[in-house]
This record gives structure tokens, C-alpha cells and sequence, in this order.
């Protein structure tokens, strides 16, 4: 059942993706591991920036919601600043999360996180003061980030890396 | 007691409501009147009444006192449940009543009380600072206060009690509005709560031509589908998953949404009924009785496990700068209304969290590193200081340099006071932040480790009892004393763990505090405590022999009245100033960490 949802939205992506994207599965084996080729928003203060993205469904997906992970380190509120690139949206938490929610429509909410992060509901509390009372250091830091890690293009590794727990 | 407010509110209706007499108080709620009056001084076990508290404590006691009756045993007992009860009507009024949680009971003067040393001394009933009013409610006790508004609504709107049990949730169980926004818009306000009142629209399933399911994305024909009112329709397979992993895994119930993205429309019994299995929708209405008190911001579950009471409470989330709720409930388990977490008097929930916090993040340890490591000035790999010589030689590169200013040792001479010299002129940043860092980290340490030092000894808290309840019996047998003259072991043990658990929080308390007059107070007051419970600790621990000495009894009681007063000042003093803060008065002043 979830595979003909999955295949019908991957089709979707892949033909008409949404916006700065470019999607793939990681390999055609597994309909659950998907590539995303994220350029950072034109006008955000990560334009110019090539993110690598992870999106993983669960097997039960669609009734529980995807894991999307930022794999290209990026100097954000919401992006946990480390090699794991956790990403809290609140679509994504299983309380709020519909079945009927597309990937197509997360990607987008990633892509909105990065014209307008929320540093109300940080996972870098840290970055998410500093995005609040001193925007000028942030877009420095936001921008050393892109020069540092995201100048080529984005880098996915040779196997999706193992998911791993963080809050 | 529900029935008595419902008197208040509804003065003019008919009879069902006027049953604010003895009769209608029920026994189970007359049994729990008693029992409060008792859970001050029982920190660990739910007590039916105060005389036999601690006969009932101990699970085999070897020469009880007298049989554990629930019921009343004197006219006396009877009487001050009864005024006990009439005081709930007033629960939220200006005179509300206090139930004391700490020892303030002399209800039982006409005998030696057991409990000695925890309940004297306190003397008046005057309501100290840190008290609040609260009351605890068995299930029986909650179904028949839903049960009650159901009724309610069901008489004064005419609507059918499982409608109306809908309509109050949708209100989160506030009937008044229920009442006024029914009167004045009805069908709307049935249609939002998922009672349409059109027979033809009532759920059902039905296949739909051409109908593809945005969820599964089947479109097979004949395909059963369902959609609420606002027209999103699925396939009846996957509100079914929905449905069922929502209520079996997340334990949702009273506010399950629609599966749309985005829309807020909120599943209703009748149409999950038609959706998913019959236990499945028992489960459903299982979870939607607990909506009662989760609905509520006066009621709170006791988070105890296996604890099905609840507690009532009229303290306020924006007050809880000033007050620190501590509620104990009929199982015994004392906690925090505020936050739920166990009693943590006198530190306030925010600064808690704040430190709780603070306890369990990484950085600790990386201020701890930074300050006790430092990097070489040549190789930059990373150096341990292990002992108090400054005298630094790095193990990779061999270079030798001084700790504290980081220069070259060689250059440093052989007296200290050069390195002092050469500091005080260059000083640069990063050794001042290191500085500041190693000191805040001792700072820091000093209160954590007094704080985890008590926290250990309440973790011990259950091997404490039992080894009390075995000296107990010991003692009875070393010395001739009855079962009620040993009692006085168990006060102390009670009064031990109850103002460690005051302490500890105390030590947590103390470190966000700003120096001034007030923390000087706090500090007294706090070393006080604390000198006394060390002294108490030590008599308690001594063996049964020294015990069997009338005199050390004596000793030991005087000390455990007097372990109880001081926490009792340290609270009430502390509350107080808490409270002040918000009547402009002073207040403690936090560090802003
Ligand atoms: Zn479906
Ligand atoms: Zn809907
Ligand atoms: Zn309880
Ligand atoms: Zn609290
Ligand atoms: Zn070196
Ligand atoms: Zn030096």
C-alpha cells in the first residue's frame, strides 16, 4: 500500500520538483532512501550554498512522518551544527504529522526554514540568540558556513549514513 | 462535592441539584476527608485514618495498635469531614481552606499520637507562606463530576448525555460557556463540535466514482470511503490505520484531526465508531474520560505510577515565580503541581528546570575540561593538570611553560612572584576567560555536590524505612517499649528523608542566587537545617542497645521536632520572600546564568 504512494510521489518529485531541488532515490533498490539537491534559496543568506538532503520514510510511512536530515553542515537555528544535520520542523513531529502530508510539501517547509528560520523553537539555542539579537554576526557565520561547506556540489557519501537519535 | 458547587451556581434549579445536605455526601468521600487530614505527617502510604497511621504503615506490624477501620470511628472524626466537605464549596472563594500537606494537626489531641515528633511543635494552625490548598479525587470521584455535568447539560439543553458529554469536551468541560454559546447559536456550535443535526448527513461509508485515495493513492472500484464534514475523504482502510495507530499509540482522543494537511477538524465518537473495532473504540472512550482532567488547568493526575487519583489545585502558571504548589497525594507521593515533578520546596519550577538542566547538559564538562586543561602553547596538544606544581611540561614536544600565564618556564626563574608579575602585565583574554570559567565550574560544583549528596540519600529513602521498620521491631523486643512507644524512630526517619528532600532542592535554590541579606538568612537557615538533620542522621544511625536508652529517645525527639520546625521556618521565610517579589516587595534577586 505505501509503495504505490511513494512511487506516485516520487514520480511527482523527480518530474516537477519543488523549487531549488533536485530529487532522486539513493539507490533503485529502496524506494525509502531518497537524495535531495537542495541550492540554498536565492536572497537567503545561504544562496549560493549546494545542500546535501536525506529523506528517509519509515515503513510505515505515510501514517508515520519522513526523516529529513541536512547532511552539508550549515549555520542554522534549526539544523543541529554537527555531522548529523538533524532538522526540527514541526510538520515532521508525530503528533503533528498527517498522513496525507506529501514529501514534496516537507521539502518545501525545509527550503521555507531556510528563507525564514524559527529561533523560537531552535535545536541550536546558541545560534537561535544570536539570529535574534545579533543578525549582522549570523549572516557572517551563515555565509562562512556556505563559503566552508557548501561551495561545491553537495556531497551525499558513498551509502545513506545511519540514521541516529537525537531530540 | 461536585453536587454542592452545582448548588452554588444553579440555585433555582430543581431537585436533583439540591442535595447539599449530610446525606448526600458519600462515604468513600467521608473516608477521604479523614484520610487528608492524615497525609501531612505519611509521606510514603495512603492512610484511611490519622490514628492508625502507623499501624497501617508498617506491612506486618508485629503488635498493632488497632485494626485499620475505614470508616468513621467517632462523632468527632465525622464532624470535622463534614466541615471539611463544606469548605469545598468555597474551594476557590477568598476563605478558601488550607489542607495542610506538612504537620499542622491537632484535630486528635484527646491521645498520644504516634507520630510525635512530626506532628507536635508546630503548634497554631496559622497558615504558613508555602501552603497551599488543594484536593485530592479518586476516579469515582471524577466520573461522577463528568457524570454530574452530563447530566447537567443533558437537562438544562435537552441534548442526549453522549452528546453532551461531545459538546463539554469540546469545551474543555467549561458548561458555562457551553451553555451561553449553545443558547445563542446552536446548530453551529453542534456542527463544529461534530453533531449535525441533519439525520442525512450522519457518517457513513460509501464508495465514491472515480474517488483515488490521497493517502494509499488506491482507486480501485467500490472502494469504501469516509470523509467528516469538511468533505476530506480518504479510503475507510486508511482512517482506519489513522485512527487506530492514534488512539492505541499516541493515546489520543479528544482531539484527533482530520488526516488532511492542515486541517483541524476534529474526529467525532460517532464516526469513529463506524471507522475502527469495538475495543478499539473503548480504548477511545477510555482515553476520553482522562480529557476531563487534562482539560482542566485546576486538575492535575497524580503522576505516581499505578496512581489513578487526581489533585485539584487553584495555583496559577503565571504564579509560579511566587508560589511553589507542593500537593501530596492519597497514595502518598508528594510532588510539585506546577510541573509534576516530586516536591522540590523552596526552589520555584522555572529555576528547577533551569537547573535540572544545567545538570544533565554536556557543557559542564566542557567548561571542566577547559578549565582544567589547557592547550601547549607549542603543539597545542591538550595538557591535564594533575597536580598543584605549575611547572608544565608538555608530553608530545617537551615544552616547558607555566600554567598559569602560559609563558616559558625557562624565562619564569625560580620565583612565583615573576609569573605573578608577568600577569598582571600582558593578561590576556583567553586566560581571563579561563579563569572565569574555572571558577564558575567550582562554584557550580560546590552546590552539586551538596545537592546530589541529598538527592543520593532520598534515593536510599526505601532502604532507610525498611531498615527503620526492622529496628523498630528490634527495639521492641531490646527494650520492652509497645509498638506506639517505637513510633518515634519512624518520625525520624520520615522527618530525615522529607528535609533532605528540602535541602537538596535548597543547595539548587542557593545557586542561582544573587548575594544579598536575604540569601545571608537563606544560608543561616539553610546550615541550620542541615546541622540538625546531620545530628538527627547520626542518633538515628546509632545501634538498637544505645537506642533502648529512654534518654536518647528523648534526645532523638526533641531533635526530630526540632529538624521539622527549622525546615519549616527555611520554607515559610523562603515563601514568603517569593511571595513578596510579586507585591512589589523584596525579592531574591537570580543570577542571570
Ligand atoms: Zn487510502
Ligand atoms: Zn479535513
Ligand atoms: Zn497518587
Ligand atoms: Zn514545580
Ligand atoms: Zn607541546
Ligand atoms: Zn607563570
Amino acid at each position: 500500500m505505501a509503495s504505490k504512494r511513494i512511487y506516485k510521489e516520487l514520480t511527482e518529485c523527480t518530474t516537477s520538483p519543488p523549487p531549488d531541488m533536485k530529487v532522486c532515490l539513493w539507490n533503485e533498490s529502496d524506494l525509502h532512501t531518497w537524495k535531495v539537491a537542495l541550492a540554498g534559496p536565492a536572497s537567503s543568506v545561504y544562496e549560493g550554498g549546494n545542500y546535501a538532503v536525506l529523506v528517509t520514510l519509515p515503513t510505515d510511512y505515510p501514517f508515520k512522518p519522513p526523516t529529513v536530515r541536512i547532511l552539508t553542515r550549515i549555520y542554522h537555528p534549526n539544523v543541529t551544527n554537527d555531522n548529523l544535520g538533524n532538522i526540527c520542523l514541526s510538520i515532521l513531529k508525530p503528533e503533528n504529522w498527517k498522513p496525507a502530508t506529501k514529501v514534496s510539501a516537507v521539502l518545501q517547509a525545509v527550503r521555507q526554514l531556510l528563507v525564514e528560520p524559527q529561533p523560537d523553537d531552535p535545536l541550536e539555542a546558541r545560534i537561535a540568540d544570536e539570529y535574534r539579537n545579533d543578525r549582522n554576526e549570523f549572516e557572517k557565520n551563515a555565509r562562512q558556513y556556505v563559503t566552508r561547506y557548501a561551495r561545491g556540489p553537495p556531497v551525499f557519501g558513498d551509502a545513506p549514513p545511519a540514521a541516529e537519535k537525537s531530540k | 462535592m461536585f453536587i454542592c458547587t452545582a448548588t452554588k451556581l444553579h440555585p433555582s434549579l430543581p431537585s436533583p441539584f439540591h442535595l447539599p445536605n449530610t446525606a448526600a455526601i458519600p462515604p468513600t468521600t467521608r473516608k477521604r476527608k479523614a484520610a487528608e487530614a492524615s497525609i501531612s505527617s505519611q509521606p510514603t502510604e495512603a492512610l484511611p485514618n490519622k490514628r492508625v497511621a502507623s499501624a497501617a504503615k508498617s506491612k506486618a506490624p508485629p503488635t498493632p495498635v488497632t485494626t485499620t477501620s475505614n470508616t468513621m470511628d467517632s462523632e468527632e472524626d465525622f464532624m470535622s469531614a463534614m466541615s471539611s466537605d463544606a469548605d469545598m464549596q468555597d474551594f476557590s472563594g477568598e476563605e478558601a481552606p488550607s489542607y495542610p500537606f506538612t504537620y499542622f494537626d491537632d484535630d486528635f489531641d484527646d491521645e498520644p499520637d504516634p507520630d510525635f515528633g512530626v506532628l507536635k511543635d508546630s503548634g497554631s494552625k496559622k497558615k504558613v507562606a508555602y501552603d497551599v490548598s488543594f484536593q485530592v479525587y479518586e476516579p469515582a470521584d471524577i466520573q461522577r463530576q463528568q457524570d454530574d455535568m452530563v447530566n447537567e447539560v443533558n437537562m438544562i439543553l435537552d441534548i442526549n448525555k453522549e452528546d453532551a458529554a461531545i459538546l463539554l469536551r469540546h469545551f474543555r468541560w467549561n458548561k458555562e460557556k457551553l451553555i451561553e454559546d449553545l443558547m445563542d447559536r446552536r446548530a453551529k456550535v453542534l456542527e463544529a463540535a461534530g453533531l449535525g443535526t441533519d439525520v442525512n448527513t450522519a457518517p457513513k461509508l460509501e464508495p465514491v466514482p472515480g474517488f483515488v485515495c490521497d493517502i494509499c493513492c488506491e482507486d480501485e472500484e467500490g472502494l469504501e470511503t469516509f470523509a467528516m464534514k469538511c468533505g476530506h475523504r480518504y479510503c475507510v482502510h486508511c482512517y482506519r490505520h489513522y485512527l487506530t495507530q492514534k488512539v492505541r499509540e499516541e493515546g489520543e482522543a479528544a482531539r484527533i484531526q482530520c488526516p488532511a494537511e492542515g486541517c483541524g477538524r476534529i474526529i467525532d465518537t460517532k464516526s469513529l465508531d463506524l471507522l475502527v473495532t469495538p475495543d478499539l473504540a473503548d480504548r477511545y472512550r477510555e482515553l476520553l474520560n482522562r480529557t476531563y482532567v487534562e482539560d482542566k488547568d485546576t486538575l492535575k493526575w497524580c503522576p505516581a505510577p499505578d496512581c489513578q487519583n487526581a489533585v485539584e489545585c487553584g495555583v496559577k502558571k503565571k504564579d509560579l515565580d511566587k508560589v511553589v504548589p507542593t500537593v501530596a497525594c492519597l497514595c502518598g507521593h508528594r510532588f510539585c503541581f506546577g510541573c509534576i515533578l516530586n516536591d522540590h520546596q523552596p526552589a520555584p519550577c522555572e529555576l528547577v528546570k533551569k537547573w535540572l538542566k544545567k545538570c544533565a547538559d554536556d557543557s559542564e564538562t566542557a567548561n571542566w575540561i577547559s578549565a582544567n586543561t589547557k592547550e601547549c602553547p607549542r603543539c597545542n596538544s591538550t595538557i591535564e593538570k594533575n597536580g598543584g606544581c605549575n611547572h608544565m611540561t608538555c608530553r608530545k614536544c617537551k615544552h616547558e611553560f607555566c600554567w598559569m600565564c602560559m609563558g616559558l618556564w625557562s624565562e619564569h626563574g625560580t620565583s612565583w612572584y615573576n609569573c605573578n608579575r608577568f600577569e598582571e602585565k600582558s593578561g590576556t583574554d583567553a586566560r581571563d576567560a579561563q579563569a572565569k570559567s574555572r571558577m564558575s565550574l567550582e562554584r557550580y560544583l560546590h552546590y552539586y555536590n551538596r545537592y546530589a549528596n541529598h538527592e543520593q540519600s532520598a534515593k536510599l529513602d526505601k532502604d532507610i524505612y525498611q531498615k527503620t521498620e526492622r529496628k523498630m521491631v528490634e527495639l521492641q523486643r531490646e527494650s520492652g517499649m509497645s509498638w506506639i512507644e517505637v513510633q518515634y524512630l519512624n518520625a525520624a526517619s520520615q522527618t530525615l528523608q522529607m528535609c533532605r528532600q528540602t535541602l537538596k532542592w535548597t543547595y539548587a535554590f542557593a545557586f542561582y542566587l544573587a548575594r544579598n541579606n536575604l540569601t545571608e538568612i537563606f544560608e543561616d537557615n539553610q546550615k541550620d537545617l542541615e546541622m540538625a538533620v546531620e545530628a538527627l542522621s547520626e542518633m538515628f544511625e546509632k545501634p538498637v542497645q544505645e537506642l533502648c536508652d529512654r534518654k536518647l529517645k528523648v534526645v532523638i525527639m526533641d531533635k526530630t521536632s526540632y529538624c521539622n520546625k527549622r525546615r519549616i521556618i527555611l520554607l515559610d521565610d523562603t515563601a514568603e520572600n517569593l511571595a513578596n517579589g510579586a507585591t512589589g516587595g523584596t525579592i531574591y534577586d537570580y543570577f542571570a546564568w
